[in-house]
Formats: structure tokens, sequence, C-alpha cells
């Protein structure tokens, strides 16, 4: 008896804890590195996904008002490190405005007030490709760049505001998202 | 030996239900939902603009600092809330969220069609409540319904570059939360 009831809370409380730490386990929308969860912002939204937010006490971005796809790794894996330098390169999926953040692990922003916290659409220099590089680095580069402090792990957050992304659109391995590559790692 | 594996697979399927039962509760007893962290700084039935990025990001995890927002936290239990919110340059939104923090509802300026977002915002008892043959009402007013009768509106303006923030926060703060007059008034 002793043992059931043992067993009973270490697995029941073990799997709620694993499943509410970390990312929402369910309705992952993954294009390359990137990861959205768009029913998070609908009221069709899963239990798990909700206990994650709650705990987490971020407010998710709404459905009718955009979509946030988040990363922590680069297009190989590797997780994002602020020694390196790691450029986002490429398009995004249709949308009036999108910006591009970088925080914490735990989703503070990273950087003092004086700083530059991310980017929108609307500061972005392209090519005449109309894709856009961003240089995520603690070392001041030209062109589009985003500091960041000279250690410590960190997520960047593209968030596309007035899209057909996740609600109308089927989306899935096709939706244009940039490339995230890690290209310099001083010692 | 039997009974020991038969405590045991009773054991696992009550850590199932364990598990469910936990999930499933965990919204309504978690102390630092979005909703507890904005108690302290705004007043019911009121909009009142969150002190920017760098504070926000202490206040709320996640906040895109590119945004002036504002929040109202609800109560319906005295009645609708009428939402006033002046449309800005680039873009604004409001998100509706439970208690719980679930987003049921969101509409941006484009969505909204206007200069100025109005809304109402009640529950599906109030909604019931109001006059029905009430036509030049019902084409006219967006009406959003509330799962319950607590929770936050979050207004979000968009300063497309950090200089127009000053003018983006001062149009925000024009945006109201308030009690909606009484039904007869408006017919009249």
């Amino acid at each position: 008896m002793l043992i059931a009831l043992t067993v009973a809370a270490v697995l029941g409380l073990g799997a709620t804890y694993l499943s509410v730490s970390g990312q929402p386990p369910f309705g992952t929308l993954q294009v390359g590195a990137w990861q959205a969860w768009p029913r998070s912002g609908t009221a069709t939204i899963d239990p798990y996904a909700q206990a994650v937010l709650i705990r987490s006490g971020a407010l998710p971005v709404g459905s009718g008002d955009g979509v946030a796809f988040v990363t922590r790794r680069t297009d190989d894996g590797e997780p994002l490190n602020a020694r390196c330098e790691t450029v986002v390169r490429g398009i995004t999926p249709a949308a009036r405005y999108w910006t591009l953040t970088v925080y914490d692990e735990a989703g503070r922003l990273m950087n003092p007030p004086e700083l530059r916290q991310g980017f929108t659409s609307q500061e972005i220099v392209r090519n005449a490709a109309g894709e856009f590089e961003i240089v995520v680095s603690p070392r001041a580069r030209a062109g589009n760049w985003l500091p960041v402090p000279r250690a410590g792990r960190y997520m960047l957050v593209l968030r596309l505001y007035d899209t057909p992304i996740g609600i109308t659109t089927p989306s899935g391995p096709g939706t244009p998202m940039p490339a995230v590559i890690q290209r310099g790692c001083p010692a | 030996m039997i009974r020991w594996l038969l405590w045991l697979m009773f054991g696992i399927a009550l850590g199932g239900v364990v598990h469910l039962v936990t999930v499933l509760a965990l919204p309504r007893f978690a102390e630092q939902s979005a909703y507890a962290r904005l108690v302290p700084v705004s007043p019911v039935n009121a909009m009142v603009q969150l002190p920017g990025p760098a504070a926000d990001s202490t206040l709320l995890p996640l906040m895109d600092p590119a945004f002036a927002e504002s929040v109202c936290r609800y109560d319906l239990g005295e009645g609708p809330l009428k939402f006033v919110v002046p449309v800005t340059q680039a873009y604004t939104s409001l998100s509706f969220y439970t208690r719980e923090g679930v987003a049921y509802y969101a509409i941006n300026d484009r969505a909204a069609g206007r200069r100025i977002i109005e809304l109402d915002l009640m529950t599906a008892d109030q909604r019931a409540d109001l006059p029905e043959n009430d036509e030049m009402t019902a084409a006219d007013r967006l009406i959003v319904e509330s799962p319950g009768e607590t929770g936050l509106v979050l207004v979000r303006a968009l300063a497309p570059e950090p200089g127009f923030m000053p003018m983006v926060r001062e149009t925000l703060a024009k945006a109201r939360c308030e009690a909606s007059p009484p039904a007869q008034d408006k017919n009249g």
C-alpha cells in the first residue's frame, strides 16, 4: 500500500514537473531552429501549454495579434552562446511588422536600456534581394548589430505581427524562416 | 509476489491520475502567473501604462521591448466594460486573457478598421441581457465575450523605431477601460 502511494506520488508529481518545466510539450511548430506554439495564443490552448505559461508568468501573443518563434539553438543544434558571433540571415514569413529580440534564459531582457534589445522590421538594412543579416555578437559589427553580454546562454524571439501564419496558413517546414548560424567562437 | 506487482500497477495508475489532476489544477494555484504579477501595479477596471521595456521585463518575462503596453485588469461583476483605444501610426492591438492566462481573443487595428478601436467586454450572461431589437448598436458595436468575470486586457502599440516611443506612449496614454453606460441610454 505504502509502495503504491509512493510510486503514485513520485510518478505523478515527477511527470507533472517534467512536462510543465521548459517548453510546452505539444503543438510545436518547428521551422529550422525556430519553435512556435500557435495554439497557445487561442482559447483552445492545451492544459500542458497553459501550465507552462502560467508558471513562467508570461502572457502568450494572442493569435489575432501575431505569433512568436523562439530559439535557444542554432540550425546545427548548438546552444546559443554569447561568446560567439551568431548570424540570423534570410527572410521571414509575410507579416505587417516583425521584431527580433534577445533575452536571457529566464526571458528577461539581456542588455541595459541604453543598448539595443532587438530590431523591428522597419529598422533592418536589407540587401537587394530583400534578405537581411543580423549579427548577434558581444563585439560591435557593421550593419544590423545586436549586442549581447560577453558570456552566457541566451534565446532569440522572432515575433510576427498581423500575419496569417499559424491561423489561416497551414505552416510547416516550408515556412520561410531565417537561418541561425554560429560562426566565430573565440576561446 | 503477485500482490506486490498489483500494488505497483495500482501505484502507476494512481500516478497517472495525480499527474493529470496536478496539471489541470496548476493554473488555479500558480502564484507567479501574469495576473498575480500585475495585481500590485494595476487597479481594477482602469487602464494603466506599464513602465517601459527595462522595467516591464522584470514585471513580466518575454515582453517585446519595441512595444508600449497598457493593461486593464478587469472585473465584470458590476457590469460590462467599454474599451476606447486610439490607434497609433504603426500597429496597435488588444489581447484578452483570462485570469488563468488563456488568450481568448485578440484584435489589431487593421481588423478593427478604425482610427479608434471601440468595443464592449461582457460575460455571456450580460450579453444575453442586451436588448435584442437593437439593429443600430448590433451592427456598429464590437462585443467581446469574456469566459469569466475577471481577466486582463493588454493594449500594445508598436514603436517601429526607438525615436517613436514617446509619441506612441503619449497616444497609448489615452486608452481607457470604464463601466459601460446603461443600455437604455444608448437606445434613447
